[in-house]
């Protein structure tokens, strides 16, 4: 009789689980992996107030507190508006940027019913660089503004291990570093690794492609660890660039990964339910 | 040959019976509140798997842990990922029988209070547990409901500190089931 019961209990599980979608969730911990967009997208009516950080070198030694004097900052209000869409805007240091965006997801990872290996989404920026030009040419809003289109291509591996790779077409604007009017082509990826239940190590890399990248940039490498505590996630990491939105850290990274380019930088993410 | 079909005719035979006592569902309801005074939580679960068998009086559940629904979408978030670890332990079961069911008459309407003695199977640990509550039979329908506490630490669940003044020590659960005829 209870062989019976079991028989029945298994039909009916087996059943179930063939019926719902299983989908994955938590692949990255925010929706950033360091600076760079994650597959991740906030739920529905969630604010999340972000506020990133990044110093000067860290080799800039003591007159400069290891990097910390010279602090760049951005300020950033997300928003999910539905759990596949989202949008931000925020302002950074960094050439007085505006940054405003919105992520879509268009394809979920799930298993059961509806059968999915990656999670996909697409992402565009628009940026406007609000610095002052002194040159004695004259600059219209139109050569201040940039933008990047991006998709998100990511997989949680297990519970430990998720990647994405992230290709990037960045339209530059006309006045930062030493961009003239053009566009450029880069590959990202990047991932996590859990180390503990709270704290997972995190890396992101932007190629660039040779024939299309200004010639005093470098590609940039992001390496840190998210810290969630329900309700923050802390990022601490080490990166060489110094801007924190997109244009500016996949193109206008100016330091090679080395001892004299290496900043540290954190991120505090803090989500509200609105609804 | 022929040996083993007669033998699987006397299974099914044997087995007919029995399993006409059997009554299921796979949209039971189980919910939990936890109250504290700074937040309360609440989870709501619809798609529960039950199986009642009224002559054993063998009673069993199980749910997909990712299936609760709360009303934050950090706090489901969080339960899956860090509390119940569902990918990691994805059902919660129980598995049990109600005492004296023979003492009931479900050919007649009315409501009966029972006790409940079974294996609670939460976050990879077994613990037994004997819980209160009520079988209601109306116009041949089968339904039980239920209220019982539980103690996430005896599941080896951990609250970290930093929130553990939100979560209470103890959660109330409800169940509420209906049956079909197998």
């Amino acid at each position: 009789m209870a062989q019976d019961t079991t028989d029945l209990m298994s039909k009916l599980e087996n059943e179930q689980i063939k019926n719902v979608t299983k989908y994955a969730e938590g692949t990255f911990k925010t929706t950033r992996i360091v600076d760079g967009q994650s597959v991740e997208n906030l739920h529905r009516h969630v604010l999340d107030v972000r506020i990133s950080h990044r110093f000067g070198p860290v080799s800039s030694g003591i007159y400069n507190f290891f990097g910390l004097d010279n602090a760049t900052m951005r300020l950033g209000f997300d928003y999910g508006i539905t759990d596949y869409v989202m949008v931000g805007v925020g302002h950074s240091t960094y050439q007085k940027t505006y940054d405003a965006f919105a992520k879509v997801r268009l394809l979920r990872q799930s298993t059961g019913f509806v059968e999915m290996p990656v999670t996909v989404s697409v992402v565009s920026v628009v940026a406007v660089n609000t610095l002052r030009q002194f040159d004695s040419v004259k600059t219209h809003f139109s050569d201040r503004v940039s933008s990047v289109y991006q998709i998100l291509i990511g997989r949680k591996f297990s519970d430990q291990l998720a990647l994405q790779l992230s290709p990037t077409l960045v339209i530059e604007d006309n006045i930062s570093f030493d961009h003239i009017r053009k566009s450029e082509f880069a590959v990202g990826i990047g991932g996590r690794q859990r180390i503990s239940k709270r704290i997972n190590f995190s890396a992101e890399y932007f190629y660039q492609l040779p024939e299309m990248k200004s010639p005093n940039s470098h590609n940039v490498l992001s390496i840190g660890i998210d810290i969630g505590t329900g309700g923050h996630v802390f990022q601490l990491h080490f990166t060489n660039s110094f801007g924190i939105t997109e244009k500016s850290f996949i193109t206008e990274t100016a330091g090679k990964w080395n001892k004299s380019n290496i900043m540290y930088g954190f991120n505090i993410s803090r989500v509200f339910q609105l609804k | 040959m022929k040996n083993i079909a007669i033998s699987w005719i006397i299974i099914a035979v044997a087995v007919a019976p029995a399993s006409a006592q059997e009554y299921f569902t796979k949209n039971g309801h189980i919910a939990f509140f936890s109250k504290t005074v700074f937040e309360d939580i609440s989870a709501f679960h619809n798609q529960v798997i039950s199986i009642l068998n009224v002559q054993t009086g063998e009673i069993r559940f199980s749910l997909l842990n990712k299936a609760f629904h709360f009303p934050k979408a950090k706090m489901e978030e969080d339960f899956n990922d860090e509390y119940i670890e569902s990918d990691r332990y994805p059902r919660s079961t129980f598995a049990g029988s109600v005492d004296h069911i023979t003492e009931i008459n479900f050919a007649k309407d009315g409501s009966w209070p029972v006790v409940v003695t079974g294996d609670l199977l939460i976050h990879g640990v077994i613990k037994r547990i004997t819980i209160p509550g009520t079988l209601t039979v109306k116009s041949g329908q089968i339904s039980v409901s239920s209220s019982f506490r539980i103690l996430p630490e005896d599941y080896h669940i951990k609250i970290p500190s930093i929130v553990s003044y939100k979560v209470a020590k103890s959660i109330d659960v409800t169940v509420e089931c209906l049956y079909q005829k197998k």
